[in-house]
């Protein structure tokens, strides 16, 4: 099977394509005038403290601040050696956050699995709830069915994030008894995994996921349903209700398959947009994902804590991308045979 | 109802290409019937697929049952669609224009299967279709449609020899057909030629799946020589796949040819002739001027989102001709020469039928007063009746105007009213080349035998021949002795008297 090796083929273009996305991370960190170091040297001497100033000095050498630009970006990335050897992404160092004045990855640490946890829980609800309610709008088109699953899903795409997480949690809260913002007990912070804090998480995830997957629901119903009764009109439709097929039974074999192409191709522009789109969520909603550290990281210019969050978007999308990419080829043969003479 | 559908009545479509669905195997789309309607285990079902597959005639069923529908041609699709509806062998077959979307010999062969297979089983046939020749060929009764209602019906034998509604009259008029043997017409005379392909060739190389095996080539033209003479009409006819279309293009100079060939145009008589494939800009602008082309499909040849007015001045414009008003009023006029009203120009071209775009059309060819006109299937797309009237106006402006044409068909009957010279191709060779009238009536090639037997005739005593058809249109290996090839070497383009080339061994 040619399949393996297409998915061999499509990860090592994902490192290629990440190589130069690092490059890229790092050229427009670097854009702005000055580093955090320098500013906060500038500073430093402006109110007459030394002492801060040869830390900052100490801190500027010890993480080759001093270095030409490419030498930089090559001993952050981990191709060259640095004061302490080699020591970068690669080497699974991300870096000093000058900010917090913490390792990078003890900063991000927690909050980088939730990020993942909060995201993939929400795309499972985009699909769980469009694939359903896309076949049916598109089945039952123009009816009340269609009607009102299209002005409910324009109300999800219309109503700002942010306010539709305010009003879920009162009346999550006061209806359901459900907790207000994080992603788990306050006490519980901390604490090695078990099954109480596995609870806790799970239903602090309920209002984050339906704020964060609602927009991409609707919309995502919408183009299922136009997908479907573009093909819901083409002659093999007929050819299967005139071999004696049951509706639902043909709506699943065969319209459906090929208007889930372009469903399975959204998985990769689906993640970024989450990431970036929860920043304002998450901060409203008070979840320790690293949507607001890359806000803090960005607005300091803290260039080891962006340049990481970054960097980890960027896979997500990668990622995201490479595993549609390899389900489009086991999903439609016209993809795999391309090429092979018809 | 579900249990009749599929069982006791099955149906085949009109567009093989579209009636299957892409991303099953064929195997599973046609087993289908008989999972459905509980008669059969799966194994057993393939065992009765592949018998089925075997008796329409696919020669590896094997293969057929894991294949997916777009590595098929589109004549094998229509014998997977006839499985599909023969499997679980119904009472009653619908066929819905089974052989429209196919080429003349590829439709003789199918016709020819669902014929047999009926004999075979007992089972009736509902024929729905547009053309009297497949009428005259498959059914006993008839019954004949205008507007949503019966215009006459009744067995075919009679109403086909003698039609009673003058519906069915006019039907029968209008069904292009080969003409009673004639005078030989003289060779038209090779003094002033528009138009000259010399030894063209044309050879695309398909990306192969694998990387790193050679890409495959297809020839899609080999040595092709055409000579067109001022004022007169050069039909090129073969079947899909046979290179006419490349041809068309090569000569208009949308694609260049092969090393060593080339294509000469003179504009005027006595002028010198300018090579279509070197040259400048300026000149290529006023080439374009001189040629123009007519297409296909109507329906997607005009612009959805132009008004016919800004469709027809289109070409003035980008060859700065005359001024706004003077351009309006060449569009009027040239509507009305095309049997259209200038009170059209303003309308948009989804409010006219597919005859009346296959005017503007060639209206739109016309704005620029061209000498040559290739016209590549012009009315392939329409019903026969409204394909008369085309041929009738096309005919009635090349005599005007004093046009030549490069007219590209598949359909012989059509290209024996309008040609003055014919060539048959076939993989990208042209296998023989002559009057009409001699090609008709004295068929040297195979291939040539073939399509003219394979033309269903409105009259019931002249069924099509599927021997000849079988032989002609098979592989070049099967050919009779004289023209038999096998690969690449072919036997060359012999004369075998003044004006009739035959590519045999002599």
């Amino acid at each position: 099977m040619g399949i393996l090796r297409y998915a061999i083929y499509r990860f090592g273009t994902m490192l290629l394509t990440l190589w130069v996305v690092s490059i890229l991370v790092f050229v427009i960190i670097n854009l702005p005038p000055g580093d955090y170091l320098s500013n906060q040297i500038a500073e430093l001497r402006a109110s007459g403290q030394s002492a801060g100033v040869a830390k900052a000095e100490f801190l500027r050498s010890e993480y080759s601040l001093d270095k030409p630009l490419w030498q930089q970006y090559f001993i952050w990335a981990g191709f060259l050696p640095g004061p302490h050897g080699f020591s970068g992404l690669i080497q699974g160092n991300f870096g000093w956050s000058f900010e917090f004045d913490r390792p990078v990855s003890e900063i991000v640490g927690d909050s980088l699995w939730l990020t993942v946890l909060v995201n993939l829980a929400a795309v499972l609800f985009v699909y769980v709830v469009a694939l359903p309610l896309g076949v049916l709008a598109a089945a039952r088109a123009r009816s009340w069915v269609d009607y009102s699953s299209a002005f409910v899903g324009y109300l999800g795409l219309a109503t700002p994030n942010f306010l539709l997480a305010l009003i879920l949690f009162y009346y999550g809260h006061r209806w359901f008894n459900l907790p207000i913002g994080g992603l788990m007990d306050p006490a519980l912070e901390g604490e090695p995994m078990n099954w109480e804090k596995v609870k806790s998480i799970l239903i602090h995830l309920i209002v984050p996921t339906f704020v964060i997957g609602t927009s991409g629901a609707s919309a995502m119903m919408q183009r299922l349903r136009a997908n479907m009764l573009d093909e819901l009109g083409k002659p093999y439709v007929e050819t299967a209700i005139a071999k004696g097929m049951s509706p639902s039974r043909m709506l699943a074999k065969y319209p459906l398959r090929v208007a889930f192409n372009p469903f399975v191709a959204d998985i990769g522009n689906l993640l970024p947009s989450m990431i970036s789109g929860s920043v304002l969520v998450s901060v409203v909603l008070g979840l320790q994902t690293i949507g607001p550290t890359l806000l803090t990281a960005l607005k300091t210019q803290d260039m080891f804590l962006s340049g990481f969050v970054l960097m980890f978007v960027a896979l997500l999308t990668l990622i995201g991308t490479m595993i549609s990419d390899v389900l489009l080829v086991l999903l439609d043969p016209r993809i795999r045979y391309e090429g092979r003479d018809a | 109802m579900r249990d009749l559908r599929g069982n006791q009545i099955a149906m085949i479509f009109q567009e093989p290409m579209r009636s299957l669905s892409p991303l099953h195997r064929i195997g599973n789309q046609v087993a289908e019937v008989l999972w459905l309607h509980g008669r059969k285990s799966e194994s057993e079902a393939k065992k009765e697929v592949l018998t089925c597959f075997e008796r329409v005639g696919f020669p590896d069923p094997e293969r057929t049952y894991s294949s997916y529908p777009f590595e098929l041609s589109g004549g094998m699709r229509q014998r997977a669609m006839i499985a599909m509806a023969m499997v679980a062998q119904p009472q009653l077959l619908i066929a819905d224009e089974p052989t429209t979307a196919l080429d003349v010999t590829t439709q003789a062969q199918v016709l020819g299967l669902m014929k047999e297979l009926q004999r075979d089983t007992g089972m009736a046939m509902i024929l729905v279709t547009h053309d009297l020749g497949v009428v005259a060929n498959m059914a006993e009764q008839v019954v004949v449609m205008h507007k949503g209602r019966v215009m006459e019906a009744g067995a075919a034998e009679p109403l086909l020899s003698a039609p009673a509604h003058p519906y069915t009259r006019a039907l029968i008029e209008a069904a292009p057909k080969i003409p009673a043997a004639a005078a030989p017409q003289p060779v038209p005379g090779r003094s002033d030629l528009i138009l000259e392909l010399k030894s063209v060739s044309k050879t695309y190389s398909m990306r192969a799946g694998k990387g790193w095996k050679a890409p495959s080539l297809i020839f899609a033209c080999r040595g092709v020589d055409l000579l067109l003479p001022r004022g007169k009409t050069l039909a090129i006819v073969g079947e899909s796949g046979s290179g006419k279309t490349t041809a068309a293009r090569i000569a208009l100079g949308a694609e260049p040819p092969d090393e060593g060939g080339s294509v000469l145009f003179r504009p005027r008589a006595g002028e010198a002739a300018i090579e279509v494939h070197k040259m400048d800009r300026t000149a290529r602008t006023a080439f374009q001027r001189e040629a123009q082309m007519v297409f296909q499909d109507p329906y997607s040849s005009l612009s959805p989102r132009m008004r016919i007015l800004d469709t027809m001045t289109e070409p003035l414009e980008i060859h700065h001709i005359g001024t706004q008003s003077e351009r309006r009023e060449r569009a009027a006029k040239m509507l009305q020469t095309v049997g259209l009203g200038a009170d059209m120009l303003q309308r948009y071209p989804h409010a006219f039928s597919g005859g009346q775009r296959q005017r503007l059309s060639i209206a739109r060819a016309l704005m620029l007063e061209p000498s040559l006109l290739v016209c590549d299937e012009p009315t392939s797309a329409l019903d026969v009746s409204v394909q008369e009237q085309i041929l009738r106006l096309l005919e009635k402006i090349r005599d005007e105007n004093q046009l030549s044409y490069l007219f590209i068909s598949h359909d012989l009957a059509v290209v024996a009213r309008i040609a003055d010279e014919v060539a048959v191709m076939r993989r990208g060779l042209v296998v023989e080349q002559a009057t009409p009238e001699t090609l008709f009536h004295n068929p040297q090639h195979p291939y040539t035998k073939a399509l003219i037997a394979a033309q269903p005739e409105p009259d019931i005593h002249r069924p099509i021949n599927l021997k000849l058809v079988a032989q002609g249109a098979g592989r070049p290996e099967d050919w009779p002795e004289k023209f038999r090839f096998s690969g690449f070497e072919a036997p060359p383009l012999v004369p075998l008297e003044p004006g009739h080339k035959v590519r045999c061994h002599v």
